[in-house]
């Protein structure tokens, strides 16, 4: 089997087979990260530009380690500074970088579809999108599922609880589609009014029982609660919201004994996540930076060599 | 078409043992001395020679396995990228005496691959080559150490090494004008 995709938008195509092909070659990837000389030449003239119109730290340096891991050249672009803030479209904006000679342009946007877009308009250069609006956030779900099957193998049958703000998290919708995909059970949780109300068509069980959601869990996944979401009234306090969903000692001992504890960080020790569970033995925060890097580099790999369709 | 058998599975082995004997000689024994395979069918070979020692000497030689694909010098000029393969080596290489090891060497470039492969897994001491065969039409300035069968082929021609492990049978043959089609 070979690898033709030339972007990647979203996850919500692609095949289990594809699933399985990319944790292998993460595994291959992740083996470079123990080395002395941390660095092989495949991506060698290749030019990474990441572009990120939303703050993000770990997503743009994850890719950025990974291409240099790689040899390629990334560059970042931030829209602050920049053209952007002269008001140059988005459009010429990516013009001018694939003229300037770049062969993939990694971009976080506000906006749902943007990535997409981009495939549309540029001639030459990859897409690969580090989280569109409340869209997806694929690279996010690979490094998740990269950590799972890597600390316990298959994951057919597994059950896995996310927990928190479903509505607005890209995160939960690249998850949901990747873990079923390899046949894991998904359960979600969280106060209703951070639910979408299309919740069925997200294809995983609702639980507002946050102890019934985790019971049994192979995979405890809580979602990052942003702060402004309590402004706009959704939930009444951040006290309020840890002490009915946030995961404590006691709530993690419903799962099952030795669970992964998953977050896509930053973590807001206090809120959704107490601090003695995120610093615990079940925590696989810093596990899931580490694959970030490791499926980032596997990505790049695959997408710039060969030829596309 | 076939060719020719170049080699039957009583031949491979009286071969692989042959080259173990080699080794010990030439590097006066077995000390800091691990040895390691190219995928994949290196590391089928690198496997038996490991055996080959131990039926020799008693001795357990450190093995491990390198996968070339990101050194490759063709990556830009490939229909389809390569998948990458496990690179697993269980010691520190650094001052060891590496016996690196592949199934046929034919341009020399795979050879090249794997040496800048393996420095970036430390500094070895020294770097020998063993190949079961050499099929000539060398395109870098790299020679075997150790060599099973020495063939004279043309470009287009195809030697395959087949192993248990992976094609069901231990034989090596020699196809005319790129092989079974």
């Amino acid at each position: 089997m070979s690898w033709r995709r030339k972007h990647l938008i979203d996850v919500d195509d692609w095949e289990r087979e594809d699933f399985e092909l990319l944790l292998e070659q993460t595994s291959n990837m992740d083996s470079i990260l123990d080395r002395s000389i941390k660095k092989a030449p495949a991506l060698r003239g290749k030019i990474v530009v990441n572009i990120f119109y939303e703050p993000s730290t770990r997503t743009r340096t994850s890719f950025e380690i990974a291409g240099k891991l790689l040899s390629a050249d990334v560059i970042n672009w931030t829209a602050s500074g920049s053209s952007a803030a002269k008001g140059e479209s988005l459009r010429d904006t990516i013009w001018t970088l694939e003229a300037m000679g770049a062969d993939a342009v990694v971009i976080r946007h506000g906006e749902v579809g943007v990535p997409y877009y981009l495939a549309e308009k540029l001639k030459k250069a990859s897409v690969i999108n580090g989280g569109d609006g409340t869209h997806a956030h694929p690279t996010q779900a690979l490094l998740d599922l990269y950590t799972a099957w890597r600390e316990l193998g298959s994951l057919d049958g597994k059950k896995v609880a996310i927990v928190g703000d479903i509505l607005h998290s890209r995160v939960a919708r690249s998850d949901i589609y990747a873990f079923k995909a390899v046949g894991a059970e998904v359960y979600l949780s969280g106060p209703s009014t951070l639910m979408p109300t299309d919740i069925n068509s997200l294809n995983a069980m609702y639980e507002p029982n946050i102890a019934e959601a985790i019971e049994g869990a192979d995979i405890v996944y809580m979602l990052r609660i942003q702060r402004e979401r309590q402004d706009a009234g959704l939930f009444p306090s951040l006290d309020e919201y840890h002490r009915r969903y946030g995961l404590t000692d006691k709530l993690l001992g419903k799962a099952k004994k030795g669970a992964l504890v998953m977050h896509p960080g930053p973590i807001n020790r206090g809120v959704e996540i107490a601090s003695s569970v995120a610093d615990g033995p079940q925590s696989f925060v810093l596990k899931q930076v580490r694959a970030g890097v490791a499926v980032r580099m596997a990505l790049l790999y695959l997408m710039l060599g060969g030829v596309k369709e | 078409m076939i060719k020719k058998i170049l080699m039957t599975a009583e031949e491979m082995d009286r071969t692989i043992s042959r080259i173990a004997y080699e080794v010990a000689e030439h590097l006066k024994g077995l000390g800091d001395v691990v040895i390691v395979g190219v995928q994949r069918r290196g590391v089928s070979l690198a496997e038996r020679l490991q055996k080959g020692f131990r039926d020799m000497d008693g001795v357990e030689v450190p093995m491990g396995e390198l996968d070339i694909t990101l050194y490759r010098d063709d990556l830009t000029l490939l229909q389809d990228q390569p998948l990458v393969r496990s690179t697993s080596v269980p010691v520190n290489i650094t001052g060891k005496r590496i016996l690196l090891v592949d199934d046929v060497i034919f341009t020399g470039r795979t050879v090249r691959a794997a040496l800048d492969a393996l420095m970036d897994l430390g500094r070895p001491s020294l770097v020998q080559l063993a190949v079961l065969v050499d099929r000539n039409n060398r395109e870098l300035p790299i020679h075997p150490d150790y060599v099973g069968l020495k063939v004279s082929t043309d470009k287009s021609d195809v030697v395959e090494v087949r192993v248990k492990e992976w094609d069901g049978d231990d034989q090596v043959v020699l196809w005319e004008d790129g092989g079974e089609g």
